[in-house]
């Protein structure tokens, strides 16, 4: 049980934000002439050391800023650290937000095949799984439907269900599981739980610190790049809330009473 | 190097998926579909011809299958490097969230761009019946030129994308080149008779164009042609992968 799926050691990540967005040659080469080309270092993650077992469901909390997403990135193999290793084993799926990565213009059924090849699984697997994903997702009057018309939920739906019944390893998810409505949210937190028993591995990404609860058995919490703590799930949700929370709770309340003190802010 | 062949064998699925993506798409909604592949060249010929024979008076007869050979190695070249330029930018979404081998999408375009262009041949074929232009045994030969076009247009086409990551105006200005290139191919001329014959040297494409006319037209490939446009295409395929490689972990910071 206690295989290690996802090793990462001392992770940094860093991005030289330019105070201006060059992109094209002219800017490029006046500020160069002038020497105004600088860069400003920012570590969106520093010296970030974890791992995560098979079957384990992790989840990781943060402000908005911490880094959560680029760690997720970095795992999904999509950004390259700029210090510290990371090593993987097995097929890592990221569950898209809303559809992101379909083609408009290719029906349902056209699609499923995109998304499984861009994947990495190739067409007898995808054949195989294709009534399970269609049915899955109640989409079978529109499968042929290029996916432009189809509504936000119906996209959600196609894309839960491609990424769900295709037996990841790792699944990542960031902040998608609210889609449908609620029948079908209903059915794709079954989904996830049945997913768990098979011992697929778990990222989980959310504001919503009752759902992580929910969800995963461990949990780390970012802040400013750095892990500040890893450990059981209760354990960490509790210390999340007492740090973050709670003093995101006190600013909000001595705004408003600084809101009621002056009256004339209170029209913006 | 056996990390990247094992790649491949992975998303050569993926690699099928996109190519035929890029056909299937190309025609969807127009009611002759892929039936445009040779109805267009036949239609820009018609008129190529009309404009160079009634208004400059060129009275040869095959002059419509001289046109043809030229433009249609030409048109594959602009739109296949034209296409994998653009292809990392329009498949910013996919890149941002999903791990895929980059040049996927770059090669994608330019092998769905030679498959139509492939098809489009039919049309030059009919052209040489119509205006009896018999193939002789050097029309094995324009395979070779063939090859290099599509060796050149992915090298192009690799140095290309990843310029235009970085720099948006790359797509404005290969327009202004693609423009140079065209003019400087001798497409619907003939070379013998401009003055300064240097200009062609330094274009690849008229190079291969002049070895597919040879296979065409009957006649043994040019070989100072063949050696330069050989060294042009391996050249621009090494360049490429070279840049490419080099700098596309960075493409996902600029896209």
């Amino acid at each position: 049980m206690s295989k290690e799926v996802i090793k990462v050691n001392n992770l940094g990540m860093r991005f030289n934000l330019m105070e201006k967005k060059v992109d094209n040659f002219k800017e490029y080469a006046i500020k160069f002439l002038k020497r105004e080309i600088r860069y400003q270092e920012f570590w969106a993650l520093k010296d970030i050391s974890f791992s995560v077992n098979e079957g384990e469901r992790l989840g990781i909390l943060g402000l908005n800023g911490a880094g959560k997403s680029t760690l997720l990135k970095i795992i999904a193999g999509v950004l390259k650290p700029s210090e510290g290793s990371i090593l993987t084993k097995g097929k890592i799926v990221p569950l898209l937000e809303l559809g992101a990565g379909f083609d408009g213009q290719y029906t349902g059924a056209e699609n499923i095949y995109l998304y499984g090849a861009v994947l990495g699984y190739p067409k007898d697997f995808i054949n195989e799984k294709y009534d399970e994903i269609v049915e899955f997702s109640e989409l079978k009057d529109f499968i042929n439907v290029p996916v432009k018309n189809y509504s936000s939920g119906m996209k959600a739906r196609l894309g839960f269900s491609i990424a769900t019944v295709m037996d990841p390893d790792v699944l990542i998810l960031d902040e998608v599981l609210s889609v449908g409505d609620a029948k079908f949210r209903k059915k794709s937190e079954k989904r996830i739980l049945d997913l768990f028993d098979k011992g697929v591995t778990v990222l989980f990404v959310s504001h919503s610190v009752e759902q992580v609860r929910r969800i995963c058995n461990t949990a780390v919490i970012l802040d400013k790049g750095e892990l500040v703590a890893h450990g059981p799930v209760d354990e960490i949700c509790d210390l999340y809330n007492e740090k973050y929370i709670e003093e995101v709770k006190a600013k909000a309340k001595k705004k408003k009473k600084k809101k009621k003190k002056d009256p004339a802010s209170e029209d913006k | 190097m056996e990390r990247v062949f094992k790649n491949f064998k992975k998303y050569r699925y993926l690699l099928f998926e996109l190519t035929k993506k890029n056909i299937k798409l190309k025609y969807r909604r127009s009611y002759l579909g892929i039936f445009w592949t040779l109805l267009e060249p036949i239609l820009t010929t018609i008129v190529l011809t009309l404009v160079f024979t009634k208004f400059r008076g060129n009275s040869d007869v095959s002059f419509p299958v001289y046109i043809l050979t030229g433009r249609l190695l030409y048109a594959f070249f602009a739109g296949s490097t034209k296409m994998a330029m653009k292809s990392i930018r329009s498949n910013s979404g996919m890149i941002k969230k999903v791990y895929v081998p980059k040049y996927i999408y770059p090669l994608s375009n330019v092998l769905s761009t030679y498959i139509t262009f492939l098809i489009s041949l039919v049309v030059l074929f009919a052209a040489m019946f119509i205006f009896k232009i018999y193939p002789s045994k050097y029309i094995f030969n324009m395979v070779i030129p063939l090859l290099q076009l599509l060796i050149l247009s992915l090298g192009v086409g690799l140095i290309l994308a990843t310029l235009a990551v970085f720099f948006r105006d790359m797509e404005y200005l290969w327009g202004v080149a693609l423009m140079m290139i065209m003019y400087t191919s001798a497409i619907f001329y003939d070379a013998a008779k401009v003055g300064s014959q240097w200009i062609f040297k330094y274009n690849p494409i008229y190079h291969i164009i002049v070895n597919f006319r040879n296979s065409v037209f009957g006649s043994p490939l040019d070989m100072e042609a063949l050696l330069i446009s050989t060294i042009y295409s391996f050249a621009s395929l090494f360049i490429g992968v070279l840049v490419f490689y080099k700098k596309q972990d960075k493409f996902i910071l600029n896209i």
